[in-house]
């Protein structure tokens, strides 16, 4: 089962420059929460911030409460064990180049220390193939196969096989569908409707009406702030804020 | 279930569950990792290792410096400054001084300044601007791969083939032509400065070369349709549009080929002639920092020849380190820090 | 609407096309080209000649024994380069061994560690630095440093010296090849919780690794053939020597002596120990080379 990500006051800088101002939000367990925006809103940024990859940027600083479950993400735990735990799928697809798919989907577990006999770690990644609906398109040169050598779907889809196989609770995408085609993307949103079942999605996308179908609540971001965060029905149809009511009817953004 | 018709954003909210059902149903097992152990140490240890080898480059430079400063008190301490201009370099009366050296590395590279600059700058404008395409990519590599010839194999080839050749029809007809000049005068014996100048000339022509073709690709291609544009010829194209704007480039390229060429040891040493005199004709031998470091180095008796020796590596070091550092700095201001590949 | 002007269309202009260009520049323009031309052919002289006499007077001179024997007394035929070729290998190799792991450590901390520290421009610009400094000079510093507190020669000191001008090449294309790749692997190593040590090692070096390889290569065929370092480090030996504590036969060195001897049968085996070296040296540049053109940078596409 999923847990839920509480964020309470979270303040981001880059530098002196300051990108996220008190964010405060809730992305309920088992559900899928989109973040909406325009470019450079700070969306990314926070979402970052959930797994601590912020702190790989030199210079960049974050303040403020993360909770994963019950576990404080920037007190309670070091940064690698909070990885294991929260799963990212990055904008552009990016499997390991000199790997097989095979050893991309491995490469999770096998980089961490995890260690199992053949049979086992067959079974884990079969599965995660499975779960990412990638299974059926490589099954025949799993290990032959390079990583890089899929088309850009595939690639993300063994991406998101990556992220499963060392079965996360939460699961962060920033933009995954926005170097896909649409076939690719109606695939991956089909793929994030069944995940939310077992974890806990939230995803970034500049398009909006992908977070109507998949995204259970929404929250908008403008410059920095987090201007609104309801039910997506209740966004998309009756937003509170005029910012947020200015943005879906494409008067900016 | 479907949307309610009028909303906003005229976006449909469909949260049916009407989908294909990619993945089988899934649950979650626990972790795999859940017990895997998290150390701070790998991390810290790791980067600590790659830190104490980068500081092992700056540790290389300090020694060199204190080996260098070190060995060679003894000589500094007897000649203090004299020691640069005493002509006098006598080890069976125990006193050194460097200048014969000093005028025979300097002689014999700006010899080689003078012969390959032009050269190298004409391949560099033939290959950049001239040359058919197809042409370009094996030329360019035989250029290059002058310069992964080892020096000694450029010596090998200088006394057998260029100082007969020298000794034989060019020093004879620069004697004839442009011995007024007294730089062309006493016997040809081939060994000499001359020789010297030519072999260092063909050894830093790579170099020069590939920078300055470097700087010439990075000129952008609107300067030269702009001087085209006026009515130029080619020539004229090259001249103003391209190398006016990659002279300093040019220029750094050419103190990196001086800086080469002072360091050179092995092809100088065995065309020079090895003797510690000054003399204006380049048909003279003469003798270079380098060569007499390594002639005399291993054969030297008593501690003051070994720290005479030592001294003038330190100034052989001082000189290559402040002109390489200049040049550096020309072609980086042009290329911006891009490292030109002038160094294979 | 042209499009944009590769340096090579520079198309040459003909007076009859444009009659407003005066003879005089129409002239220099043609010479101009002609010297141009001129300067790449006695450019290219050269280096045909020099390989050509390289295999014309070498290649008579190499032959099994030439490979397998050691040098002859002086005034005798025959005898080779065999320990030469040998002392050389174990220079090398101990070169390597020292002068490779901290070369690419380096080069690692540099693209990894040191992107945006003081430290990491100071041992960049030290780098260059070192690359300039004469071989020669680099042979005095090993000679105190080894010779001086042994008090003998030995195969050591020549692999100090030839490992301390290795480091700094092999630092700055480590350095080089590891910045090519994106900085999107790394983060999906980081998001699966995979420490900064591991990601390094197993996902960025081991992407770059054929672009690191070329780069040590690279730096292993300019030290092969130096002799100066050499000259009163490992100092030379007329016979088989494999411990690294004596003086050691080396091939550039054995080219040299024999060179400047007064011996023809000497100068003949300098030749063909000439060849043996240029042919080691150039299949590890070509080699190189080809790797290169084939993008062959690890896949960092």
């Amino acid at each position: 089962m999923g847990v839920s990500i509480q964020v309470q006051n979270l303040n981001a800088w880059f530098g002196k420059k300051q990108a996220l101002f008190d964010i405060t939000m809730t992305a309920q367990a088992n559900h899928c929460t989109a973040l909406i925006g325009p470019s450079g809103c700070g969306k990314s940024t926070f979402v970052r911030c959930i797994n601590r990859m912020h702190e790989t940027i030199p210079d960049a600083k974050a303040a403020g409460s993360v909770k994963i479950g019950d576990v404080d993400a920037y007190n309670g735990t070091s940064a690698t064990q909070l990885r294991r735990r929260v799963g990212m799928v990055f904008q552009k697809p990016n499997p390991f180049p000199t790997m097989s798919v095979y050893d991309n989907v491995a490469a999770g577990l096998k980089l961490n220390g995890f260690s199992s006999n053949h049979k086992q770690m067959d079974e884990i990644v079969e599965r995660s193939l499975k779960n990412s609906a990638l299974w059926d398109e490589v099954k025949d040169d799993l290990k032959k196969k390079s990583g890089a050598s899929l088309s850009g779907g595939q690639q993300q889809r063994l991406c998101i096989a990556r992220a499963l196989a060392v079965e996360p609770e939460v699961v962060l995408m920033d933009e995954p569908c926005s170097a896909l085609d649409p076939i690719s993307t109606g695939k991956i949103e089909d793929l994030i409707f069944q995940l939310k079942q077992n974890y806990t999605i939230l995803i970034v996308t500049h398009n909006m009406q992908q977070a109507a179908r998949v995204a259970e609540y929404t929250g908008f971001f403008l410059l920095g702030k987090l201007i609104e965060f309801d039910k997506t029905t209740k966004i998309f149809t009756t937003p509170s804020d005029k910012r947020t009511e200015d943005y879906i009817t494409g008067r900016f953004g | 279930m479907a949307d309610p018709a009028p909303n906003m954003s005229g976006i449909n909210i469909d949260m049916s569950n009407a989908r294909p059902q990619l993945a089988p149903s899934l649950e979650r097992r626990p972790s795999p990792l859940a017990q895997s152990r998290d150390a701070r140490w790998p991390d810290q240890l790791f980067r600590y290792v790659m830190w104490a080898c980068a500081m092992s480059v700056l540790i290389i430079l300090a020694l060199i410096v204190y080996e260098l400063v070190l060995n060679s008190r003894l000589s500094w301490n007897a000649f203090g400054f004299k020691f640069f201009s005493g002509q006098d370099w006598d080890p069976v009366q125990d006193h050194y001084g460097a200048l014969p050296f000093i005028y025979g590395t300097l002689v014999s590279s700006l010899l080689a300044l003078v012969i390959a600059v032009p050269l190298a700058v004409g391949t560099a404008v033939f290959l950049t601007e001239m040359c058919p395409t197809w042409l370009r990519g094996p030329l360019s590599f035989f250029t290059e791969l002058l310069a992964a010839i080892p020096s000694v194999i450029y010596g090998l080839w200088a006394i057998f083939i260029l100082v007969p050749i020298l000794r034989n029809y060019v020093q004879p007809w620069l004697a004839k032509w442009m011995g007024w000049t007294t730089l062309f005068e006493g016997p040809p014996f081939g060994i000499g400065m001359l020789a010297a100048g030519v072999i260092l000339a063909i050894m830093i022509l790579p170099v020069i070369s590939s920078i300055t073709r470097e700087v010439m690709r990075v000129v952008p291609s609107h300067q030269r349709e702009g001087v085209l544009a006026l009515g130029a010829t080619r020539w004229e194209m090259i001249r103003v549009g391209v190398l006016r704007n990659a002279r300093t480039g040019i220029v750094g390229g050419i103190i990196l080929g001086l800086g080469r060429a002072l360091g050179e040891t092995m092809a100088v040493t065995m065309v020079i002639g090895n003797r510690p005199e000054i003399a204006k004709s380049l048909f003279a031998p003469g003798y270079s920092m380098a060569s007499v470091i390594a002639n005399e180095f291993s054969e030297a008796t008593g501690d003051l020849y070994l720290s005479a020796l030592v001294e003038i590596g330190l100034a052989l070091f001082f000189v290559t380190i402040i002109v390489n550092a200049l040049a550096r700095l020309l072609v980086w201001s042009v290329t911006k820090g891009q490292p030109a590949r002038g160094n294979v | 609407m042209s499009s944009a002007l590769t340096p090579n269309q520079a198309i040459p202009i003909k007076s009859a096309e444009m009659p407003n260009v005066g003879l005089r520049r129409m002239i220099t323009d043609h010479v101009m080209t002609g010297l141009s031309v001129f300067a790449m052919l006695l450019v290219l002289a050269p280096l045909v000649a020099i390989f050509g006499y390289l295999v014309y007077k070498g290649i008579g001179s190499i032959s099994w024994d030439f490979l397998t024997q050691t040098p002859k007394p002086v005034g005798e035929i025959g005898g080779g380069m065999a320990n030469a070729i040998e002392g050389s290998a174990v220079i090398l190799g101990l070169a390597s061994l020292l002068g490779v792991p901290v070369g690419i450590g380096a080069g690692v901390y540099l693209a990894e560690y040191g992107r945006g520290g003081y430290l990491g421009s100071v041992v960049r610009f030290v780098s260059d630095v070192l690359n300039g400094v004469p071989s020669i000079v680099i042979g005095i510093v090993a000679y105190s440093l080894v010779v001086l507190k042994q008090k003998h020669f030995s195969a050591l000191a020549g692999g100090v010296a030839l490992a301390i001008m290795m480091i700094p090449t092999i630092t700055r294309t480590t350095e080089e090849m590891l910045l090519l790749v994106p900085t999107q692997i790394r983060e999906a190593a980081y998001g699966l919780g995979v420490s900064q040590w591991r990601t390094t090692l197993s996902i960025t070096l081991r992407t770059a690794l054929p672009g690191v390889i070329t780069g040590v290569m690279l730096a292993f065929a300019r030290v092969a053939g130096e002799t100066a370092p050499l000259l009163f480090t490992a100092f030379g030996n007329q016979f088989w020597n494999f411990n690294l504590n004596q003086p050691t036969a080396a091939l550039p060195l054995q080219i040299f002596a024999y060179a400047i001897s007064p011996f023809d049968e000497w100068h003949k085996q300098a030749w063909a120990g000439a060849l043996v070296l240029i042919v080691m040296i150039v299949v590890a540049v070509s080699a190189v080379r080809l790797a290169v053109s084939r993008g062959n940078l690890g896949g960092a596409h």
